[in-house]
C-alpha cells in the first residue's frame, strides 16, 4: 500500500514552519504505512565545491565523533557535522567521491543515505510519529520535504530498505506501488556505473531517474522516459535542489491528490493528509492526471 | 436537523447512527461537519434520509446507498456511491477513481471531473458528470446510463455490455466493441428529462451516444474450434 507525501513552498516566509507543516501530513499516512517511515528534506543548503551527506549506521552504536575526527584527517580538510538520533549530517569542502571512497574505507558499515548540496534524508523502522520524533521533524527548516510510510511488498522491513531513495546528487524520489522489471533494470543501471545499496525496487525508480539526469536529461525529459522504462504501478513523488515532481503511471492504480495554494504545493496519497494544511479549505485541490507530469522548480537554484 | 461533527465523534458513531434510522427514523435531515477527507462516510444507509457532509470526503462514501439523498460539499476520494441500489448521490467537486463502480441504481451526479474508471461495470445506475472523466471509464457496464457534459479519456466503454453512454465533449478513445450510434428522438428525449433531473443546463442534441456493437459478450459458436 504505502502512503506519500510531499510539501513544495512558494512563500519562502512558511520555510521556518517547513518540519511542523510535514509532520502532519506524515502521520496522517499511518495508515498506509505503518513499517517503516523516513523523509527527505531540502534546505540548509552547503556553498558551492561544498558536499553535504547523510549517513546513518547500520549497527546500534556508532561514534560519529572518532569517525569524523578520522576522516577529517584522511581529507586534510574541515568539516562540519552533527548528530540526529541515529544519523548524522557531514558537510565537507570535498568531491562526493573521495568522501564517498574515505567513508567505505574508514566505515564500511556506515550508509549513505543522501548526497548533494542541500538534501538530507531520514528514515528508519517504526511507525510514522516514532521517526518524525526520532528526528526532531517538527522544528526542522526547509524549501521543500517530500516522505513516505512503507507498507512492504516488494523487499524486506529494514532501515536500507526504508524510502525514500536517493541514488544522484540533491534527487530523491518517493513510490507508492510496485515495479516489475527492477531486477533487470538494476543489472542494466549497475552497468552504466548506477551504485545500488538494496534490493528494494523504488531504488531502481530512483538510479533510473539519476541515470538519465546524468547524461544530461532535464528532470522532464527523464520523468517522460520513466513512463516507457519502468513497468508496474507506482505514482512518484521528486524531489531536486530546486524542485518537486509528482508523476502517475498511465493506469494509475496508485492514488494521489494534488494542492495548491500562492503559499504552497502539496501532495498526498489520500486528501486526509492535506486537511491539517493552513489555507486547505481553499486551495485548488485536484486529482494528477496519468502518465502526465506536474514540476514546479524556484528560477534560482 | 442532526449534526455530527467528525473532530469530535468517530466515523463508526455517524454510520451507526445512520443505521440506527433503518425503519425507525428519528431525523430526516443530517449534516456531517469536518469530513476532513476521511473515509466510509454514510456508508450502507438504508433509509430515505438527506444527509450533507461539509468538506473533502475520502474513500467509498455513501457506498452501497439505498434511497438516502447525500450531498458532499467538496471532492470526493475513490468509489464514491460504489454499488449504490438507489438515492441520490450529488458531489459538488470532483471524484477520484471508480465513481459509482458496480452500482445497480439511482442517480450519481459530479459537477466537477471524474477520475478514471467511472462507473466500470455499472449495473443500473445513472451517472451524470458535469466534467470531465478519465480512462477506462464503463468498462464492463452492463446497464444503466453514463452522461458526460466534458471529454471523456482513453478506452471509453471497453467490453460494454448494455449501458448507454452520453457524451458532449471528445473521446480520447472507444475501447472494444464500443461504437457511436444514433441518437434517435426517443434517446434525445430521454437524455433531456436526466440533464434536466440532474440539474444541468444542457441540451441533448449537443450530445453523442456510444453503446455496445454486441460483437463481444456473446460466445460465438464459430470460435467453438478454437478449444
Amino acid at each position: 500500500m504505502c502512503g506519500i507525501v510531499g510539501l513544495y513552498l512558494k512563500n519562502p516566509a512558511l520555510e521556518s514552519q517547513l518540519g511542523k507543516l510535514f509532520e502532519p501530513m506524515l502521520e496522517a499516512m499511518t495508515d498506509r504505512g505503518p513499517d517503516s517511515a523516513g523523509f527527505a528534506i531540502y534546505g540548509d543548503e552547503v556553498a558551492d565545491g561544498w558536499i553535504k551527506l547523510t549517513l546513518q549506521s547500520t549497527t546500534e552504536s556508532s561514534d560519529w565523533k572518532a569517525l569524523m575526527g578520522e576522516l577529517e584527517g584522511r581529507l586534510a580538510t574541515s568539516l562540519n557535522w552533527f548528530q540526529n538520533a541515529s544519523a548524522a549530517v557531514l558537510k565537507a569542502k570535498a568531491e562526493e567521491a573521495v568522501v564517498r571512497a574515505a567513508l567505505a574505507e574508514l566505515a564500511p558499515g556506515v550508509r549513505i543515505m543522501s548526497a548533494g548540496q542541500s538534501i538530507e534524508i531520514l528514515k528508519g523502522m517504526g511507525l510514522p510519529k516514532e521517526i518524525s520524533e526520532r528526528f526532531g521533524l517538527a522544528n526542522m527548516k526547509g524549501s521543500h520535504i517530500i516522505g513516505h510510510t512503507r507498507m512492504a511488498t516488494e523487499s524486506a522491513v529494514t532501515m536500507e530498505g526504508s524510502h525514500p531513495f536517493s541514488t544522484g546528487a540533491d534527487l530523491c524520489l518517493v513510490h507508492n506501488g510496485s515495479l516489475s522489471n527492477h531486477f533487470r533494470l538494476r543489472q542494466e543501471l549497475r552497468r552504466e556505473g548506477i551504485n545500488f545499496e538494496t534490493e528494494n525496487d523504488t531504488e531502481v525508480a530512483a538510479g533510473y531517474l539519476a541515470w538519465r539526469l546524468q547524461q544530461g536529461d532535464s528532470l522532464k525529459t527523464a520523468l517522460d522516459s520513466s513512463l516507457e522504462a519502468l513497468d508496474g504501478f507506482f505514482t512518484f513523488a521528486i524531489g531536486t535542489r530546486n524542485g518537486f515532481a509528482v508523476i502517475r503511471d498511465p493506469i494509475a492504480c496508485k492514488p494521489a491528490i494534488l494542492a495548491e495554494t500562492d503559499d504552497y504545493v502539496a501532495m498526498a496519497s489520500e486528501y486526509q493528509a492535506l486537511s491539517s494544511l493552513p489555507g486547505i479549505e481553499k486551495a485548488k485541490v485536484w486529482e494528477p492526471v496519468p502518465a502526465t507530469m506536474y514540476i514546479w522548480e524556484r528560477e534560482s537554484a | 436537523m442532526k449534526t455530527i461533527d467528525l473532530s469530535v465523534a468517530t466515523v463508526r458513531d455517524l454510520n451507526q447512527a445512520l443505521h440506527d434510522q433503518v425503519n425507525n427514523v428519528q431525523d430526516r435531515e443530517w449534516v456531517v461537519t469536518h469530513a476532513n477527507g476521511a473515509h466510509n462516510l454514510a456508508v450502507g444507509v438504508n433509509e430515505a434520509v438527506s444527509i450533507d457532509i461539509q468538506g473533502h470526503a475520502g474513500y467509498y462514501c455513501a457506498g452501497m446507498n439505498q434511497k438516502a439523498s447525500i450531498t458532499v460539499h467538496g471532492n470526493v476520494g475513490v468509489g464514491c456511491a460504489e454499488n449504490m441500489m438507489s438515492g441520490y448521490v450529488r458531489v459538488k467537486g470532483s471524484a477520484s477513481q471508480a465513481a459509482g463502480a458496480t452500482a445497480h441504481g439511482g442517480l450519481l451526479v459530479i459537477e466537477g471531473d471524474a477520475g478514471a474508471r467511472c462507473g466500470i461495470s455499472m449495473k443500473g445506475i445513472d451517472i451524470v458528470v458535469g466534467g470531465s472523466i478519465g480512462h477506462m471509464s464503463c468498462f464492463m457496464g452492463q446497464a444503466g446510463r453514463l452522461v458526460v457534459c466534458g471529454d471523456a479519456g482513453d478506452a471509453l466503454g471497453d467490453s460494454l455490455y448494455e449501458t448507454k453512454i452520453f457524451v458532449k465533449g471528445s473521446v480520447e478513445s472507444l475501447g472494444s466493441d464500443c461504437i457511436e450510434k444514433e441518437m434517435r428522438p426517443e434517446h434525445i428525449e430521454e437524455l433531456q428529462e436526466l440533464l434536466n433531473r440532474a440539474g444541468f443546463n444542457e441540451k441533448a442534441t449537443d450530445f453523442k451516444r456510444y453503446g455496445s456493437a454486441r460483437q463481444l459478450y456473446n460466445f460465438k459458436v464459430d470460435n467453438a474450434s478454437a478449444y
